[in-house]
């Protein structure tokens, strides 16, 4: 088996086993339309999740996703409507403002050494006000403006956006692993002393990490507005958590220095496949979320035991199912 | 007829001891220990040495044998039940909390308290008698044990063990982190415990403690007993052997100076306080210069500061005689400096990580192009490394965790060969690595005098020092306090320079 595909097995498996069970238990499940649905969902999720793979391999976090891709939406839905500017100019604007708030994140936790988890936790709170503050607290209806993004293409049945993600994905995934700025990010994770008595100025990765994830939240807000026709200042919230879980379930350790962003990507499809198949099984909100929060403790349980080494616990389950 | 005294007991007994992990590490092994003596366990890394400690403290079960504590069976199922069983003892790691104080660390598992209360006075003054028993009387038991340096945190380890009733006293490279004087203590207080009758098992890899501490010494190869010698009766160089399993490690013996006339770093009153007081001195290319000194003196700081690694308040430094600003490690390394530390695991190795991961980590900008790492010219230069290196491994991919401490250090000097660093600061770069590493190591930074690279090395060794060095410089409260060459050296000189600096103490 080639390496590539026996880092991602485990995950695979568990997603083709959901695929199995909901496809059993409804016959509507495994259908064109699911994944057509599937695949226009979850870009927005994919995306900020990639990012946020890079933060946490660095051994930091960013907790402020969903309310900076609030505030990149009404920035795009301000630069149309207010500023009557014309739509790539309005794009770009919201990839800076995204990129803009990466920046504050890294810059104030790495130069200023604040935990990350505190500083984006303030980001939280700010970018969400600004995005009130930008919108009035009104929803502003953009119309079609950015629709062909979410719009599925005819034949295929999934959505630009869709392609474009999974394109960032194996962007990132690249960098990480190919590029001298992915083994540093990885590194630094590790040990960041070492890195720095090693002669490596370890601030510019640190702050490099928040602004790309904070640029891929501006992306995510544009797919987010493509899919809904509106910019909505509520818009995100919670996507902190459900990237996070993505990260998590994905096997990238919180506590940095190991991580993938395509194993981020199956965590995502994981997440959203389990959400679709419950909705689509009748399962109610609140038992839905009681379901995927025990997946996400599930997941990093069982990537617990898998690192553990020879003497984890995950060495004694195969050793009884050998038997 | 005198009726024959009768034989003293055996404190304890190993019978065909064995433990495997996934591979065997210690096999069949029988091992007795008497009461009141010192028996030294000795092995290259990874012989087995460890885990013999470990079992008989209760941190690991042994897979097959049996153990006997004074005629009893002796089985420990965690470190708590050996304690209170009697056998106690210092890993070789620090252990110590460094958030606590020093004294809540001594007393950690028996804090004296009244109705849930930590007991302070009580509390202190016990700490004050266990820090005594180490010459630590000076010492502030309410400090936090984390701005201690090594070498004292290493003493307060000891002091805890021996602050407890044991019968047998298991050291592990006790001496790492000390200087020449504080094991001087430690053997006066090893000797007080072993006429009170407490056995002690001394595992260490410095040969000329164990010929003055041991009374019997037992060999360990690949996890099997090799040969147990009995005190006047072994020499170091039969012992190298038994260990290496191959012929004798050889010495260079007659050593010629390779020194040029050309001064590769210079270091002009640089002042980095608290440690660092007003150093001056030059490294020429070809050269190795020694830096001895007492724990605390400065060494380590010293050769941080020249790195840009802590803050300096004032000084220059020249790199072959330009004016060189270096404030910090990245600047150095630019400049081509590079730096082994003390501590590798901490400062530095990215241990989950892979050989190659580790060793071309100071050469990203040479072995990429336009920010893509170029892996075939970063496993060829690391594969020409470690074969000058002798270092061992599987597999370049293999984390750095799973190698013995000796190739790990060889992984971090392998960092500064790829990048060509043209100064080497070393800070004792072979701590808790075994004589065939050693021996490498020491052969490799003579071939890199050879080749015009300028050493600077901190060693608590003095043989280590004077070994291998062109000259000593002897360190002392933050302060370059003398200078040795071979012509005027000896260990009583030098040692006698690094205590004078402490004998007075507002100097």
């Amino acid at each position: 088996m080639p390496r590539w595909l026996k880092d991602y097995a485990p995950l695979l498996l568990i997603w083709i086993a959901l695929l199995g069970l909901f496809s059993f238990s409804s016959d509507r499940f495994f259908t064109a339309a699911t994944f057509s649905s599937l695949a226009n969902q979850i870009p927005t999720l994919t995306v900020i999740a990639a990012g946020m793979t890079l933060v946490i391999i660095t051994a930091g976090i960013d907790l402020s996703v969903g309310s900076v891709l609030g505030f990149a939406g009404a920035v795009f839905g301000l630069a149309l409507l207010g500023w009557n500017l014309p739509v790539p100019l309005a794009v770009l604007l919201a990839l800076l403002a995204g990129a803009g708030a990466g920046w504050v994140n890294g810059w104030i936790s790495a130069r200023l050494r604040v935990p990350s988890f505190i500083v984006t936790l303030g980001m939280l709170e700010i970018a969400r006000g600004l995005s009130y503050l930008l919108t009035d607290s009104q929803t502003q209806y953009l119309g079609g403006t950015l629709s062909n993004l979410a719009r599925p293409l005819p034949g295929i049945g999934l959505p630009p956006s869709f392609f474009i993600a999974v394109v960032v994905v194996i962007l990132l995934q690249i960098v990480l692993t190919r590029t001298v700025f992915g083994r540093r990010i990885i590194a630094i994770g590790t040990n960041e002393e070492a890195v720095r008595l090693a002669g490596i100025n370890p601030l510019g990765p640190k702050i490099a990490v928040f602004v790309i994830t904070g640029a891929l939240v501006g992306l995510g807000a544009l797919f987010y507005t493509a899919r809904l026709g509106s910019s909505d200042p509520n818009a995100g919230s919670g996507l902190e958590l459900a990237a996070i879980a993505a990260v998590v379930i994905g096997g990238t350790s919180l506590m940095g220095g190991r991580g993938s962003v395509v194993s981020t990507f199956l965590g995502v499809l994981i997440i959203a496949t389990l959400e679709t198949g419950l909705a689509q099984l009748g399962a109610s909100e609140p038992l839905k979320r009681v379901i995927t929060g025990a997946v996400i403790v599930i997941a990093a349980v069982i990537d617990g035991w898998r690192t553990a080494g020879p003497g984890g616990p995950a060495a004694l389950v195969r050793r009884l199912l050998k038997r | 007829m005198p009726p024959r005294p009768p034989t003293p007991p055996l404190r304890l007994e190993a019978r065909g001891l064995s433990k495997r992990y996934n591979v065997p590490v210690l096999t069949d092994f029988d091992f007795t220990l008497e009461a009141g003596e010192v028996h030294a366990l000795v092995g290259s890394n990874g012989a087995g040495k460890s885990t013999f400690a470990r079992i008989l403290c209760g941190l690991t079960p042994a897979s097959s044998g049996a153990l006997q504590l004074d005629g009893e069976s002796y089985t420990p199922i965690s470190k708590a039940h050996a304690t209170a069983a009697g056998v106690v003892m210092v890993l070789q790691e620090l252990n110590l909390i460094p958030t606590l104080s020093v004294a809540e660390n001594l007393g950690f598992e028996h804090l004296p308290s009244r109705w849930g209360f930590i007991d302070r006075p009580r509390l202190r003054a016990q700490a004050r008698a266990a820090l005594a028993l180490v010459g630590l009387d000076h010492l502030d038991p309410d400090q936090p044990a984390g701005g201690l340096g090594v070498g004292q945190q290493q003493l307060v380890e000891i002091a805890a063990a021996l602050s407890r009733e044991c019968r047998v006293l298991i050291l592990d490279e006790p001496s790492a982190a000390l200087t020449a004087t504080e094991t001087e203590e430690l053997f006066v207080r090893i000797r007080a415990l072993q006429a009170k009758g407490v056995a002690i098992l001394y595992v260490s890899h410095r040969m000329d403690e164990i010929r003055r501490i041991a009374d019997r010494v037992t060999v360990l190869r690949d996890g099997r007993h090799i040969a147990t010698h009995s005190a006047p009766d072994f020499a170091v160089d039969e012992l190298i052997r038994e260990m290496a399993g191959h012929a004798q490690v050889i010495r260079p013996t007659a050593r010629v100076s390779r020194r040029t006339q050309e001064v590769a770093l210079a270091v002009r009153n640089l002042t980095a306080p608290p440690r660092v007081r007003g150093v001056s001195l030059e490294v020429c290319a070809g050269e190795i210069v020694g830096i001895a000194g007492l724990v605390g003196a400065g060494r380590t700081e010293l050769l941080r500061a020249i790195y840009g690694a802590d803050p300096v308040t004032g000084g220059t430094i020249e790199l072959h005689g330009s004016l060189a600003v270096l404030p910090d490690p990245c600047a150095a390394v630019a400049a081509g400096i590079g730096m082994v530390p003390e501590d590798r695991k901490a400062d530095g190795l990215l241990l989950p990580q892979s050989i190659l991961a580790n060793t071309t980590l100071a050469s990203h900008d040479r072995l990429s192009h336009r920010g893509w790492m170029d892996a075939e010219a970063a496993r060829r230069t690391t594969l020409e490394t470690t074969a000058t290196l002798a270092l061992k491994c599987d597999r370049l991919e293999q984390p750095v965790a799973e190698l013995s401490g000796g190739n790990q250090q060889k992984t971090v000097i392998a960092r500064w060969l790829l990048r060509d660093a043209a100064v080497l600061l070393l800070d004792e770069p072979t701590r808790g690595v075994d004589a065939a590493a050693k021996d490498s190591i020491h052969r490799l930074m003579a071939d890199l005098a050879e080749r015009g690279k300028a050493l600077l090395m901190v060693s608590s060794e003095l043989p280590e020092l004077m070994a291998n060095c062109d000259r000593i410089l002897v360190m002392s409260t933050g302060r370059i306090v003398g200078e040795f060459t071979p012509a005027d050296w000896s260990e009583e000189r030098i040692t006698a320079a690094a205590f004078a600096g402490h004998m007075n103490p507002s100097t």
